[in-house]
């Protein structure tokens, strides 16, 4: 018999045991992601900020979209709308068209959030799905990567940006050799191991020096930021510590059987949107398990996913795929780490 | 329900077991009976169908091939096709003047889904691959199903070099598929970008394929060159 | 419960193509559903061929019902049916060699498709040869219209073609998800969403106006 806890205040997940409540943790994950949004549009421009302004647009529209179909009043105060938008917008190629970030934001909410219920009822991380979709219907599209720092970032846009509406972006090869960026390959630090077997250094991920995604980039400010969540007690440090554990762990098994196939357990660390996804996505308190040992389950399984999709697969990055898997899996995690209930007696075998 | 039948199964069953057979196989009768007629009234046009698909794969990778001749791989050694010879396939193409127009042959490699069964053209006169078309295969839309479609990737197969050894024994250079942008050798494929799998199926296949092959055919080519119209 | 007595209505044929819809209504034969409706040629085909069996085995089914014991039933039914498919598979070999290809096991496995063993089951041994055939024609067309629709959506946005005729020109950006597996799923969920929506608002139409609510 569970013991009965009167009164009882009713809330939706995410269930967070303090006197906050979910307006104010998710406004100061927004106040988070701003660095690293910030960071983005530095690095790659007014393109960056075009996509990041659409993309977080797009969710928050659909969002009230659905709120109205269904008779409902407006969610819009709660901000998780608008982190699925910037999260979501993190993870795209910063010169990713904007008409197919309109895809991924509406598909996001859309199918990863609405249908489900909503806020607390999503089965899955909504950013990761809309960005699973793009993924499978524009493979070209979003690893076509930008160089970071391009002299003419501020005055010009990337021209894949403004692609009009379902037509193919044009080729980026002419404007990236004009762009005037030596020895730029158009690949990421993850596809530049995976299919060139080239290792970019520890430091210039960690720092951000580097291509890839709009918000992936940069190690130190994600860590920094989730800090600051953390350190708030706004966000659950097992998560992340777990999922960068499992990474690494797995990494470095495969580093010291075979060092010379595999990189080493600090570059897969911090290339690619392992440190983003772990930090922000793998986080999601709705989609992730409660109970204690889940959580480090849960954790330590992404970061295996993670690094045995990279390392096996046929795409250089596994992040998404792992944490989506993660999400599925949560339910059952939980189910079976389900803590002894304090004075209750051991189930009878 | 018609009546005799409205009883339920855990009821005495009040039908003997001969009926069941003999119901069972007066319809297994019928049935039989309405596929062979079927079967013999399409075998005619299947036929027909298979040897004009045949015909025009062999014609797209041997131009100007008017008649072909198979021939079957088999154990080192190349036999006239019949049903009871299983192996790599051989076709030799033919102008209307009974011209030896160059050689087809069957090839098959692994794939990013499935195997990727190509067919090839040889043009013995600059001893190299002169086309190829895919037969069957199970490659991402989008990415790998473009193979014998892409200018850039069938510019590869205009001439790619697939000259026998000093001993005649085994290819000079092993066919392989490179990354894109880095073909510097004739006998070098130029990978899709993007598709790296599904182009190295089909230069896996040709290499299979022609490394057992050629050694067989070179030498007799000459009895091959021509052939009455 | 004697079959000349039912009478033949239009509603014997439209039932099954609309209100009874063997996909979007009952959900039946998935597997076909999803795996041949890349384009809209292959889901009309794979449609045809489905129809083709269900009028066939829903003859020769009512035609033997009253012959046919109740304990071999399921297994006569199986082998009338499968007679009928493999018919359906020469005659495309012979006659559309190209479909036949693209739509591979599939016509095999018709012999399996629950929607039609559920017609001669729920149907055709219960009623008049002459409504066994009608109301075999409407389930396949209900098929071949859910089919038609699905594949139809898929090659639109999957393809930019619609029955292989190029539709938005060379820019069109594809959006290859849709012919691959899961954009089977999309466009059925997204199907299924139209359907149950129009279906919702109908009740609630007929509510406010006090009408009789459809039956079924």
């Amino acid at each position: 018999m569970p013991p009965s806890i009167s009164p009882v205040e009713l809330r939706t997940s995410p269930h967070v045991r303090t006197t906050q409540s979910v307006e104010l943790i998710m406004r100061n994950v927004v106040y988070a992601l701003l660095p690293i949004s910030t960071w983005a549009i530095w690095q790659f421009g007014l393109s960056a900020l075009a996509l990041i302004l659409t993309v977080t647009a797009t969710c928050v529209a659909t969002e009230r979209f659905f709120n109205w179909m269904a008779d409902r009043p407006s969610t819009l105060s709660d901000w998780s709308a608008t982190i699925t938008g910037l999260l979501l917008a993190l993870t795209l190629p910063p010169g990713f068209p904007l008409w197919m970030a309109v895809v991924a934001g509406f598909v996001g909410i859309a199918l990863g959030k609405a249908l489900f219920g909503g806020l607390g009822f999503n089965v899955f991380n909504p950013a990761l799905v809309g960005r699973a979709f793009v993924q499978a219907a524009f493979p070209v599209s979003i690893t076509s990567w930008t160089p970071a720092f391009a002299p003419g970032r501020f005055t010009e846009f990337i021209p894949t940006t403004f692609t009009a509406p379902f037509t193919i972006p044009p080729d980026l090869g002419a404007w990236v050799k004009a762009a005037g960026v030596d020895g730029f390959t158009g690949a990421t630090p993850l596809s530049l191991w995976k299919f060139d077997g080239v290792v970019t250094s520890s430091s210039d991920l960690f720092t951000g020096m580097s291509a890839g995604s709009a918000g992936e980039t940069s190690a130190l400010l994600i860590l920094l930021c989730g800090a600051y969540l953390a350190v708030r007690k706004m966000m659950d440090w097992r998560i992340p510590a777990a999922v960068l554990g499992g990474a690494f762990a797995t990494a470095l098994a495969f580093w010291l059987w075979g060092g010379e196939h595999f990189p080493q357990p600090l570059f897969v660390l911090f290339s690619g949107g392992l440190m983003l996804g772990a930090v922000f996505m793998a986080s999601d308190m709705v989609a992730s398990p409660v109970t204690p040992l889940g959580i480090w389950i849960y954790g330590l399984f992404i970061g295996f996913i993670t690094v045995i999709i990279r390392y096996f697969g046929g795409l250089p990055e596994g992040v998404m795929y792992a944490i989506l898997l993660g999400n599925a899996v949560s339910p059952l995690i939980e189910q079976v780490t389900q803590p002894r209930i304090y004075g209750a007696k051991e189930a009878k075998k | 329900m018609s009546a005799p039948h409205t009883s339920t199964l855990s009821a005495t069953p009040q039908t003997p077991s001969f009926r069941l057979i003999a119901v069972l196989g007066t319809v297994a009768m019928l049935s039989g009976l309405l596929i062979v007629l079927v079967y013999q009234w399409t075998l005619p046009t299947i036929t027909e169908q298979k040897r004009l698909a045949l015909e025009r794969a062999v014609q797209a990778v041997i131009p100007g091939a008017s008649s072909i001749e198979t021939l079957v791989l088999e154990g080192g050694q190349l036999h006239p096709d019949s049903a009871n010879v299983n192996g790599l396939h051989v076709y030799l193409g033919y102008d209307q003047a009974g011209t030896l127009q160059g050689i087809a042959a069957e090839g098959s490699g692994q794939g990013y889904a499935d195997l990727v069964k190509i067919l090839y053209g040889y043009d013995p006169a600059c001893q190299c691959i002169s086309g190829f078309k895919v037969v069957a295969s199970r490659e991402t839309p989008g990415f790998g199903d473009k193979l014998d479609r892409d200018p850039k990737f069938l510019a590869n197969f205009q001439a790619l070099d697939v000259q026998l050894d000093a001993e005649q024994q085994a290819l000079a250079n092993e066919v392989v598929t490179v990354k894109h942008g880095t073909k510097s050798k004739p006998w070098q494929i130029d990978a899709i970008s993007g598709a790296t799998v599904s182009s190295r199926a089909v230069g896996r296949a040709i290499n299979d394929s022609a490394s057992k092959l050629l050694p067989v055919l070179t030498p007799r080519l000459s009895e091959f060159a021509k052939r009455s119209p | 419960m004697d079959s000349k007595q039912t009478p033949i209505t239009m509603d014997t044929f439209l039932a099954q193509v609309w209100r009874d819809n063997p996909v979007f209504v009952m959900a039946l034969g998935m597997c076909p559903v999803l795996a041949v409706t890349s384009s809209a040629t292959n889901g009309l085909a794979m449609g045809i061929a489905s129809t083709f069996v269900l009028i066939g085995s829903n003859l020769l089914v009512s035609m033997l019902r009253k012959l046919i014991p109740k304990q071999v039933r399921i297994a006569t039914y199986i082998v009338i049916i499968a007679t009928f498919v493999t018919m359906v598979d020469y005659i495309l070999q012979a006659m559309a060699p190209a479909i036949y290809a693209a739509l591979g096991a599939f016509i095999q496995l018709i012999v399996v498709n629950c929607i039609i063993l559920g017609r001669a089951e729920a149907y055709a041994s219960k009623n008049g040869v002459l409504a066994s055939v009608v109301n075999g024609a409407g389930t396949g067309a209900g098929f071949t219209l859910a089919l038609l629709l699905l594949g139809g959506v898929r090659e639109i946005l999957g393809a930019g073609t619609l029955f292989g005729i190029d539709l938005f020109g060379p820019h069109f950006q594809p959006w290859l998800v849709m012919i691959l597996p899961p954009g089977g799923f999309f466009a059925l969920g997204a199907w299924l969403l139209l359907f149950s929506w129009l279906k919702q608002r109908k009740t609630r139409r007929a509510e406010l106006k006090g009408e009789p609510l459809h039956a079924g």
